[in-house]
């Protein structure tokens, strides 16, 4: 019983550090159709800086903020003076963030080394909360609080500001955005930022129960990928339900199916190819 | 199709060198260099078949490369003969190719290639967590090359002939397949899906095939591999092979039967070089994407051409002193 719990605990929180991850990458590939290679990478960049600014001391919640904003920046350049140049074209677009990836992959390695970091859980976070009788560990729930405030800011941004407007605008119709007077590709960089920020943000929050190790950038990239795939790309609700679902997944996988859990987690995936290759949230022709 | 007098020198001395390599080689680490760039253009050429002329980016390759090796070294490792063991890893391949195929090819563009990198990501996890199955990160151990007809591929000649006559076999059915009506229809589903599907073509069968045909070619290179190095772990089905597969195909020259080749020797010979140097390769690998992407779009055998026919324009322009108004034109043997 208590198992089970925990299990379930540990699910609704790595649900929440994937949706905080796959949200950034449903933007920026779902809505701006760019294949970003190196949100994965974004992600270990980030859980690096934020571990770096723990061990010198800094708050919890200020050393996850600077690495999100240091990385957005990194994600922003890369935009502005690179990807854009390169807009509709695929295999151009793939190169080039893989070629980031690889080198973001390198850096990290060289600076802070091969060996894992994992950081204490911030000391006000610690502990657990106790509810009708059962305790829950508090970090765990925080987590999940924050990817629940993330997801309403942004469905927020997106659906009900003029912000989130001028952004589906700029997506639909490129031009016809121009000629309205929207400055798409200033709005492009902005949201390619913001969706590196929140991959690195998403690191830090994970750094503490993953750790963070080389090759981490790769094995978050697929996730963000299934969890974009799975829930349709460009839906936000669909990476929310998807992320829920892999978080689930991946945890009892791996406590009753460990040989195959990596495998499993593909699984719904492939079923959502086959029978509504739109994803559960997705909408026809998108 | 005429041969041109230069074009059939320039084979016949290819071939001449490739043949004698060995012996004018001499050093077994050369060769065995000679025979890596071999099948990784085996592999190339396969990747080529999609990404050249499909127009379909696939970035799940290791996953084929390796189903094939670690199905020969699965089978080899229960007592199987070399024979039974190929064989079935071929077949099995050509299975995932098509499992491959059916999921991927739902989508093209970025879709294609996502799906394509999720299934290779799939394998990869199958190799290093199911450790029951594959034995994991420590890999299997193959004990012997296969001595076919009694002739030994123990020593590094050996074995680079071997890769040879299946370097030649492969490049041989590429031109026959590129330059048959099935190539043609191939590359009208890349540059005109539409007009192709309008016109009766069934364009996801025309792809599907081509899958298959892609699958197999990566799935012999990877048996190759696993001969070559008599070893094999999930290293092998990690993106970075997918990504070195790519390169090598885009930086010699997608769409063309010679640009893979290239790329392939110019990827082994750097991976080979640098590593002797430095530890940095996967610094190197990105650092080379960035710059094929900024400097030679259209990869080194077109430009290269491209310069060449160039060069000779100015030459002629220069003999005869006629100022020609034709702008350089693209040469390549796939089109644009």
């Amino acid at each position: 019983m208590s198992l089970w719990l925990t299990l379930a605990v540990n699910s609704v929180a790595l649900g929440g550090l994937l949706f905080l991850l796959s949200a950034g990458f449903s933007l920026i590939f779902g809505l701006m159709r760019i294949p970003n290679l190196m949100h994965g990478s974004f992600f270990m960049l980030g859980a690096y800086l934020g571990v770096t600014f723990l061990d010198r001391g800094v708050n919890f919640w200020l050393a996850a903020l600077g690495a999100g904003l240091l990385t957005g920046l990194v994600g922003g350049l890369i935009e502005r003076f690179l990807l854009r140049r390169l807009e509709g074209q695929v295999l151009p677009q793939v190169l080039l963030t893989l070629g980031f990836a690889f080198i973001i992959g390198d850096v990290c390695l060289m600076v802070w080394t091969g060996d894992p970091w994992q950081p204490a859980t911030p000391a006000q976070l610690q502990g657990a909360v106790q509810v009708a009788g059962l305790f829950f560990p508090l970090y765990r729930l925080v987590i999940l609080a924050v990817a629940v405030v993330v997801a309403i800011a942004l469905w927020v941004m997106v659906d009900w500001t003029r912000l989130g407007a001028m952004i589906r605008a700029g997506v639909d119709d490129p031009p016809i955005a121009r000629v309205v007077g929207i400055k798409v590709s200033q709005l492009f960089t902005l949201v390619f930022a913001l969706g590196a920020a929140l991959a690195a943000f998403a690191g830090v929050m994970g750094a503490p129960y993953l750790s963070v190790y080389p090759g981490l950038d790769f094995e978050m990239l697929p996730l963000a990928l299934i969890v974009v795939i799975l829930g349709g790309t460009g839906s936000l609700l669909g990476a929310l339900v998807g992320s829920f679902l892999i978080g689930f997944l991946y945890n009892f996988g791996q406590a009753m199916v460990p040989d195959l859990a990596y495998v499993i987690l593909f699984l719904p995936m492939l079923l959502v190819l086959v029978l509504r290759p739109q994803g559960l949230f997705g909408k026809v022709g998108a | 199709m005429e041969v041109s007098t230069p074009r059939v020198i320039a084979i016949v001395v290819a071939l001449l060198l490739l043949v004698t390599l060995p012996a004018w080689v001499g050093n077994p680490y050369y060769i065995n260099v000679a025979s890596q760039i071999l099948f990784f253009a085996v592999f190339a050429l396969a990747l080529n078949v999609l990404v050249g002329y499909g127009g379909l980016v696939s970035l799940g390759h290791a996953g084929l490369f390796a189903v094939a090796g670690y199905t020969a070294a699965l089978l080899l490792a229960r007592g199987h003969g070399h024979l039974v063991a190929d064989t079935v890893a071929l077949a099995v391949t050509v299975l995932t190719a098509a499992i491959y195929a059916v999921l991927s090819l739902r989508a093209t563009g970025i879709g294609f290639l996502m799906i394509t990198l999720a299934i290779g990501q799939i394998l990869w996890g199958v190799a290093y967590r199911w450790a029951s199955l594959t034995n994991g990160d420590n890999g299997i151990n193959v004990a012997a090359r296969p001595a076919p007809f009694g002739l030994s591929l123990a020593g590094a000649d050996g074995f680079y002939y071997l890769c040879l006559v299946v370097f030649l076999a492969c490049l041989a059915s590429m031109r026959m397949v590129v330059r048959s009506p099935f190539g043609a229809s191939l590359r009208g589903t890349r540059d005109q899906e539409r007009r192709m599907a309008a016109l009766g073509y069934d364009v996801w069968t025309i792809r599907f095939w081509a899958f298959l045909l892609s699958g197999f070619w990566s799935g012999v290179a990877g048996l190759l591999f696993l001969y070559y190095n008599q070893f094999i772990s999930p290293q092998i089905v990690a993106l970075t092979t997918s990504a070195e597969a790519l390169l090598m195909v885009i930086s010699g020259g997608t769409a063309t039967l010679l640009g893979p080749v290239v790329g392939a020797a110019l990827v082994v010979i750097m991976k080979n070089v640098v590593s002797a140097y430095i530890v940095r390769w996967n610094m190197v690998l990105g650092i080379i994407f960035i710059l094929i992407v900024s400097f030679m779009p259209e990869g080194l055998v077109p430009g290269s051409a491209r310069l060449w026919a160039w060069a000779r324009h100015r030459l002629r322009r220069g003999k005869s002193g006629v100022a020609a108004a034709t702008p350089p034109a693209a040469a390549g043997e796939g089109g644009p």
